[in-house]
């Protein structure tokens, strides 16, 4: 086994993913298959290798710090699914 | 032949010599979209009222003299990419509400040469797929064959091109997304290289390897496109501020010069007889347009798929946490807690290939993970890296199938991601390097599925890219067939 189904559902947990028993089973399944699968990857002595995490070995991209136009308040507000005239409203936290 | 069915530089020509309007060329694709639209559907969400108001502001600019390159030119977009008042689903449930308050640069820069968008097509959900049958809206079909795949995950993009639902379409390329579909349908599909089209307004799968590019008709019209969307944005801070030259001076007859190299890894066990003999035709007509052959070894690409799983799925699982009913999309409102509120959110809101990529995702990048599966994904990554360095040291272009197989029939693969995910072996890699890939048309399958040709090429050599492409379309001359699956 690769994952076992409360690895899966730690990560689910992690993930911010609300997991049935059902489903649980299932992407166990399917995940355990893939990672499996990923294993491969061990066949391959990588030792002195550099990982890389980007394409092209660009460095910093800096612009200037200048002011500009940027949304409106009212339109960055107008697709959350609950806002006020200020802000986005979540359930309450405290 | 109707509009519809023309190229962009044959309906540019048109309308330059004033033998039809942009209103004209917009309605005939809307007539052509309701003809066919019912069976292949292409497209989420239609916009013909904008797409009307653009193509009269383009007849308006024709009259003064001032169209840009692509005016009057009615074109699909992806619905992965931000459209300003338009809704933009990425084929997700959590973004069914979404209306962008912006373009995406590449929308904007269509827009500004005259373009008219003609909606949003249809793609797998977060463009997390090979079939498009992760779509909350809908599984689009393959034009050439209503039974079967259009491939994915720009499959909206590819089949509204191949039915001419529009004259061409902007897709994205994570993992083949472009190439795939484009193969599969019929029609050419371009990934440029990492950092030459902005990013910016592209809803984020995986950010080290997405690419936005044309899918066309012909390789001219992906000249013509790229001409357009290329080129640095400084809201991209991974475009890069490198001179685009006009892509169509790439387009000349003859390969002399030109060496291009067979990878022997691509033409390995699992695939498609038929397959692999379109490709050694192509390989042929390359040849008699005077390109040097030769023998080229990857030899890392089988390793491919299993690197880019992880990396690919780790920078989703970190892209899509925005996705919690905060700021945009749906919301779960029954939720009493914040907790619960983005739990149910989530779990409503996403599909299960995209939730099984953040579970894989958030898996790798866990604490006591990262090294043997991240860090290890990223070093295998430097090995396929150092394979292409090392093939482009004898060869300009490299020439392989796009796919093992044609399309597939709906519903073959969905039970078994594994086996979905192993369909897109031969693209990878390109995304993995940042290198640019394009499908060319060669051939057709004995059921009549179409077949196309991949080429990579080394950093910013889209040039050669479509010169190789352009000479390819040329030697082969395929006959004008259009899809069997839509013709009545």
């Amino acid at each position: 086994m690769n994952i076992s189904k409360e690895e899966v559902r730690y990560v689910a947990k992690l993930a911010r993913l609300d997991i049935g028993d059902k489903e649980v089973e299932n992407m166990t399944g399917q995940l355990d298959k893939i990672l499996g699968y990923v294993a491969k990857l061990n066949e391959l002595d990588t030792g002195p290798v550099e990982p890389t995490t980007h394409a092209l070995s660009i460095s910093n991209a800096f612009r200037n710090d200048v002011v500009r136009e940027s949304l409106r308040q009212e339109d960055a507000l107008a697709n959350g699914p609950v806002h006020n005239e200020d802000a986005f409203v979540v359930p309450r936290v405290i | 032949m109707e509009l519809p069915a023309l190229s962009i530089h044959e309906v540019k020509d048109l309308l330059a010599s004033g033998q039809v309007s942009a209103v004209e060329v917009a309605h005939s694709v809307f007539d052509r979209i309701e003809a066919v639209e019912d069976k292949v559907g292409a497209y989420i969400t239609r916009n013909n009222e904008q797409a009307l108001a653009q193509a009269e502001a383009a007849d308006q600019a024709i009259k003064n003299g001032n169209g840009g390159a692509l005016c009057g030119i009615p074109l699909s977009v992806k619905d992965v990419l931000c459209t300003k008042g338009i809704r933009t689903t990425c084929g997700s449930r959590i973004l069914e509400p979404f209306i962008p308050p912006y373009d995406a640069t590449v929308v904007e820069k269509l827009k500004k040469a005259g373009a008219v968008i003609l909606g949003k097509v249809s793609m797998d959900e977060f463009a997390m797929g090979s079939s498009n049958e992760n779509c909350a809206y809908g599984v689009p079909k393959n034009p050439w064959n209503l039974g079967y795949v259009c491939g994915g995950s720009s499959g909206g993009s590819a089949a509204s091109v191949a039915a001419d639902e529009c004259l061409a379409s902007i897709g994205s390329d994570t993992g083949g997304s472009i190439r795939q579909p484009a193969s599969f349908c019929g029609v050419v599909g371009l990934k440029p290289t990492y950092g030459r089209v902005s990013r910016y307004g592209l809803v984020a799968f995986a950010s080290s390897l997405d690419q936005l590019g044309p899918l066309t008709k012909n390789v001219q019209d992906s000249a013509l496109l790229l001409n357009v969307i290329c080129g640095y944005d400084e809201k991209d801070s991974t475009s890069v501020n490198l001179h685009v030259p006009d892509y169509t001076s790439a387009l000349v007859e003859g390969l002399h010069g030109i060496t291009v190299g067979i990878p022997r890894e691509y033409f390995g066990e699992g695939l498609d007889n038929e397959v692999e003999q379109a490709v050694k035709n192509g390989i042929a007509a390359l040849r008699d347009a005077g390109a040097h052959v030769v023998d080229v070894s990857l030899p890392h690409t089988d390793y491919g798929v299993a690197a880019y799983y992880i990396v690919a799925c780790a920078e989703a699982s970190s892209n899509l946490a925005r996705f919690d009913g905060v700021k945009y999309g749906f919301r779960d409102t029954d939720a009493k807690t914040l907790l619960d509120m983005y739990r149910h959110t989530r779990s409503k809101g996403f599909g299960d290939e995209v939730k099984r990529r953040i579970l894989i995702g958030t898996y790798a990048l866990s604490s006591g993970y990262y090294d043997a599966y991240y860090k290890k994904a990223s070093k295998v990554r430097t090995m396929i890296v150092e394979d292409y360095q090392k093939a482009f040291q004898s060869c300009d272009v490299l020439v392989s199938p796009v796919a093992p197989t044609p399309a597939w029939r709906i519903g073959e693969k969905i039970d078994d991601p594994l086996s979905m995910y192993l369909a897109d072996i031969l693209t990878i890699p390109a995304n993995l390097a940042g290198i640019p890939g394009a499908s060319v048309p060669c051939g057709l399958s004995g059921a009549g599925l179409p077949i196309g040709m991949q080429l990579q090429a080394s950093h910013f050599e889209e040039e050669k890219l479509l010169q190789v492409a352009f000479n390819l379309e040329k030697q082969l001359a395929l006959p004008v067939k259009k899809p069997a699956g839509i013709v009545s």
